[in-house]
């Protein structure tokens, strides 16, 4: 690890701290797994051999789980937000130019604050800078792929990047995944953490993939596709797409039972 | 009609994939983009606490390591106090101890390790002591909504067996696979911490 992360990746700013929301400190509302795919997805074929058979054990929230880590503008660079320019080589990556933006919510709709999320996807070929993938579509020299921002005071986020292409995959014979991007979310609780996958509106191949199909809920699947935002357009540069989050809510701390005990 | 209750609703999981190391770790996946990474180091030479290594490997249902996961850890301080603003216990924080960290388990092995500072015990639900322990979080191609458990600690036999959670384990046996057995070599502190997603060892996972 460089320097200037030893000192920064571990503390956390006391000011934050004691500014911090203080809806940041009620329970979680409990996940309502009927929207999320079960573990074991026959169609998902990796799935079979890695999801769990017996049930989960459900928790009342206890500090642990309400507690997580915060992070800070001083961790991430000024580029880390562009994904056009932060492995620009000899020049910009090949691909359709986009934004990507919208707001981090939580399930009572407000905004979540200073929260971190962390993005990766394939280059417009379909082919991941990844010592693992061997898809045939070439590496762009001027595509990392990865990208990460903080949200706003109000829970808006913003990033750049170029459109993702499909890309085949071993589960049946030929499947091709529709163009996505993933997310990794913190929230200000460990067990807020969500990693989810963004499509774009128009795509056919979301009705046929087996990935998308792990998901039970037909409203919860189009809660996955962003929306085409021309409003968000830069005119003759780059094109926008709207997605919104929606994290896990809180309880109010109108009557609660105190999580430290009496 | 009552009026409607207008909650939004969670968004839905998805799985990390084959690619998440791009995302988290880039350096894994085999390039360098950001100045600062996060890493599986939690401590520096400053944090406050016993220094100890996690170590262990994530099984699918056939016995086989997962060369492919990515494990989150999160954890109180050497007190027992976490580094967030719910956690409002006069305990001192330590100001070199995020108490957060992430690991890809190696590719070739399947091996994970974490190097940070064995937690304090923190208060559960209703007055009760938890015993000391660190939350994991694991994602990889094929897991289609992270897994949650937690790590105890194999040298605290007595507040284990008062541990609130451990408790509600119904099938005492299975309280085994949240422990983290200790070892002691070369003057390193380490923790073995095998997970199974499947079958007879089967890790005990949490809805949280
Ligand atoms: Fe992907």
């Amino acid at each position: 690890m460089d320097r200037q992360s030893e000192a920064s990746l571990r503390g956390v700013t006391p000011t934050l701290l004691s500014n911090a929301p203080n809806e940041w400190k009620g329970e979680l509302f409990h996940r309502d797994r009927s929207i999320h795919p079960p573990g074991y997805t026959p169609g998902y074929k990796t799935s079979v051999t890695r999801s769990p058979t017996k049930a989960l054990l459900s928790l009342q929230n206890s500090l642990s789980e309400v507690t997580g880590p915060i992070f800070n503008h001083n961790e991430l660079g000024p580029l880390d937000n562009d994904l056009i320019r932060n492995y620009a080589k000899t020049g910009d990556p090949i691909g359709q130019r986009i934004i990507v933006h919208g707001r981090v919510l939580d399930e009572s709709g407000r905004g979540v604050p200073n929260t971190l999320l962390e993005f990766w996807q394939a280059n417009a070929g379909g082919r991941y800078r990844h010592k693992n993938d061997t898809y045939t579509a070439p590496i762009d020299p001027n595509f990392g792929g990865c990208g990460r921002t903080l949200t706003d005071e109000n829970g808006f986020y913003h990033f750049r990047t170029i459109k993702p292409g499909p890309y085949p995959w071993r589960n049946y014979a030929n499947d091709w995944r529709p163009a996505h991007i993933h997310f990794s979310l913190f929230g200000a609780s460990f067990g807020q953490r969500l990693i989810t996958q963004m499509y774009f509106e128009g795509d056919p191949l979301i009705a046929t993939c087996p990935i998308v199909a792990t998901i039970p809920d037909k409203d919860a699947i189009d809660r996955l596709i962003a929306a085409y935002d021309a409003r968000a357009t830069v005119p003759i540069d780059t094109r926008a797409y709207k997605f919104d989050f929606v994290l896990r809510g809180r309880r109010s701390t109108l009557f609660e039972n105190k999580l430290e005990g009496n | 009609m009552p009026q409607s209750l207008d909650y939004l609703k969670e968004t839905a999981s998805q799985t990390a994939g084959p690619y998440v190391h791009i995302g988290l770790i880039p350096k894994q996946a085999g390039f360098d983009i950001f100045e600062n990474n996060f890493t599986n180091q939690l401590v520096g030479p400053k944090t406050r606490g016993e220094k100890i290594r996690i170590e262990g490997k994530v099984y699918d249902g056939t016995g086989t390591p997962l060369r492919d996961v990515l494990v989150e850890v999160w954890q109180a301080n050497s007190e027992g106090r976490y580094n967030h603003p719910a956690d409002t216990q006069a305990k001192k924080l330590d100001p070199d101890f995020r108490g957060w960290g992430r690991a890809g388990s190696d590719f070739k092995t399947g091996t994970y390790e974490f190097h940070t500072i064995k937690p304090g015990p923190v208060p559960g639900r209703g007055g009760k002591t938890m015993a000391p322990h660190v939350s994991f979080w694991i994602v990889a191609r094929g897991i289609n909504i992270g897994l949650q458990t937690r790590m105890y600690f194999s040298d605290e036999e007595e507040a284990n067996a008062k541990d609130p959670v451990l408790n509600l384990i119904e099938q005492e046996k299975r309280r085994q696979t949240l422990i983290a057995r200790r070892e002691e070599k070369g003057g390193e502190v380490v923790y073995h911490f095998d997970i199974h997603i499947q079958g007879e060892q089967e890790t005990v996972f949490l809805d949280v």
